[in-house]
């Protein structure tokens, strides 16, 4: 079988956002890329059915975006991945375009299973996953936190608010993939090496222009410094007070 | 036909979420600045609070029924809800940013051809159009944007549209049921988990970090919980330590949170914290370190011990319950 698992890179967590001077975009200067935190879980994965189901299955990592997503990518390679693409755009945001480029290219690679991450800590939207099956006419569970594959059919758990949704249906399928999943391996020496040998092949991602217009990327309104109401209990009647009659929340 | 801005709106096990009301007043409040109709649509089998809708100046319900619909199933869902859309000529569609709504919107989208915005926090009509923000970043920073499809699609994130009440009018519900769903994809069972109330969806949130000690400290944090009719959350720090589960996990790895009240114990307020709580209205931090960066976007702050001040607060706060 052959399984595509969806890759994006994003700014490191830590990062403090600085806005660019066009005030679209953040100023990408000092900011360090790594792959999008889920997007571990996706690859895992895979890998796991790779191994489960054996014969001749293969796992392509594809990504849109410009020449630095290469690292991102060949860190996948590192963990186990086969093949690695990327569809190359240079300043694609939007979800849709970006779901578009890949759909096409899962369904000229003839991926029956795929992965993504629940969520890219970038832009947030977590629908990626959802647009793609959308457009491939594939099922789709999202926010997958145990996943079983037997034959065609699938059980998956998926997470929502105050408990777990346990969802069933069949390849061909995405999964979007949530913390809790597996526990992603760690690339091993001889995985990084053998990645560093592998050619990653690239494509121009299929032109389409989105719907969304960027007008304006700001900060949020900084906050005043609150108040420091005590050191110790003394301080407790007071807070409560502020709470309820100044804040009105209580 | 009028064009239409359509509220989808969200049942579980048969009642209609507080979100959805949400929902429909922001469908109210931008038909009226564009001059169109809002309408709601709910999917689902027998639900019993329909009725409430009319508080919210919502005139018209279309609820699409079948016995098999009562749970989840994105590819009934998106079908029905689409065709809906399609043939009623729905130029806006508001979707909660809730966990069906995200696995839900886009899969409509697709169908519609439709642009599409998750997570709003606000939605302003300009020039005859909608301009909406929502945090990107993990709201380290905010994004303002226009659709430029014919349809558009929004998704609100909870708590933070206050639903307005208007004077009660009646609605008109009309039922239609739905043939033969499409149940390719199809939620089975729902497991609960043992917390009573989940951070995504509390109006207050009282968290716990590593200045708790220990997992068995937690009751603290769960008591001043219970008297304020809040959700339990939790830092990365002690998520990881296996002291609470990931679902309770506040920030950017976890989840974004935007309550009335978020009350911060021995946490001491890393970026990545922050990001996931600084959308709140109002900010406690409760840590014994005066510079604790927790202070910087707390509004009101204790600079001390968490062991003696949550149970002074949980009892002051019973005292004036009662
Ligand atoms: C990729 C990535 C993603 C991450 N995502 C998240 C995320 O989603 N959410 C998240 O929370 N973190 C996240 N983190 C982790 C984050 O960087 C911090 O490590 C974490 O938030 C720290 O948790 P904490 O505040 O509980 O612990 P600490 O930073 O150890 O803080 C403990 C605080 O308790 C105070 N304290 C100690 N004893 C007492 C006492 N008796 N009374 C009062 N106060 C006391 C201390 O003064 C201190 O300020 C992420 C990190 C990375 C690298
Ligand atoms: N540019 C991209 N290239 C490849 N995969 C992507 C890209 N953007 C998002 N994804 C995938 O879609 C998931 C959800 O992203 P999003 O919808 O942007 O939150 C991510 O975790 C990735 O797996």
């Amino acid at each position: 079988m052959k399984i595509a698992v969806c890759i994006s890179q994003v700014p490191d967590t830590a990062t403090r956002i600085k806005i660019g001077a066009d005030h679209k975009s953040i100023d990408p200067s000092g900011v360090t890329f790594i792959i999008n935190p889920y997007d571990e879980f996706a690859i895992e994965e895979a890998l796991k059915i790779k191994e489960k189901i054996g014969g001749d299955s293969l796992v392509y990592v594809i990504s849109v975006g410009d020449d630095s997503v290469k690292e991102t990518l060949r860190k996948a390679l590192a963990m186990g991945a086969d093949e690695a693409i990327l569809l190359k755009a240079s300043n694609q945001k939007d979800s849709f375009g970006i779901a578009k480029a890949l759909s096409e290219e899962i369904k000229n690679l003839g991926c029956e299973l795929v992965f993504t991450g629940k969520q890219s800590v970038d832009f947030d939207s977590g629908i990626t996953g959802q647009l793609i099956a959308e457009m491939l006419d594939y099922n789709c569970v999202s926010v997958v936190v145990e996943f079983k594959l037997d034959g065609n059919k699938i059980i998956a758990e998926r997470e929502i608010e105050g408990g777990r949704e346990i969802v069933e249906t069949e390849l061909p399928a995405v999964i979007t993939a949530q913390k809790g999943l597996n526990e992603p391996r760690y690339a091993s020496l001889k995985g990084i090496m053998a990645a560093k040998k592998k050619i990653i092949l690239e494509k121009p991602a299929i032109d389409f222009n989105g719907f969304t217009e960027i007008l304006n990327l700001h900060l949020p309104p900084s906050k005043q410094p609150g108040r420091i109401l005590g050191t110790d209990k003394s301080a407790v009647p007071e807070l409560v007070r502020l709470l309820r009659e100044e804040a009105k929340v209580i | 036909m009028a064009e239409k801005i359509l509220a989808v709106l969200e049942q579980r096990e048969g009642s209609l979420k507080k979100v959805s009301f949400e929902a429909a007043s922001v469908a109210v409040n931008i038909a009226n600045q564009l001059g169109l109709s809002a309408e709601a649509l709910v999917v689902g089998s027998e639900i019993n609070n329909l009725s409430e809708l009319s508080k919210f100046g919502i005139s018209k319900l279309t609820h699409l029924r079948h016995e098999q619909l009562n749970n989840y199933s994105p590819t009934a869902y998106s079908d029905v809800i689409a065709s809906y859309a399609n043939e009623n000529g729905a130029k806006v569609l508001i979707f909660p940013n809730t966990a069906m709504g995200v696995d839900l919107a886009p899969r409509v989208a697709v169908k519609l051809n439709s642009g599409i915005m998750m997570d709003c926090m606000k939605l302003e009509v300009k020039d005859n159009d909608i301009v909406a923000t929502r945090p990107v970043y993990a709201g380290k920073a905010l994004i303002d944007l226009k659709l430029k499809s014919e349809i558009k699609i929004f998704t609100i994130r909870p708590n933070v549209f206050k639903p307005q009440t208007v004077n009660s009018t009646s609605v008109d519900i009309e039922v239609r049921t739905v043939e033969n769903p499409n149940l390719k994809t199809r939620v089975t069972a729902f497991k609960k988990s043992e917390g009573k109330l989940d951070v995504a969806e509390a109006d207050i949130i009282v968290s716990g970090g590593r200045g708790m000690k220990g997992p068995e400290n937690f009751h603290l944090i769960e008591e001043l919980a219970e008297v304020l009719g809040a959700a339990v959350g939790a830092s990365r720090a002690v998520v990881d330590a296996g002291w609470r589960q990931h679902r309770e996990q506040v920030g950017q790895t976890g989840k974004t949170v935007s309550p009335s009240l978020y009350i911060a114990c021995g946490i001491s307020g890393a970026i990545q914290h922050l990001a996931g709580m600084s959308s709140s209205k109002y900010i406690v931090a409760i840590n014994k370190d005066k510079d604790a960066p927790i202070f910087n976007v707390a509004d009101y702050g204790i600079a001390g011990d968490v062991f003696e001040i949550l149970p002074a607060l949980t009892d002051e706060i019973k005292k004036l319950k009662s």
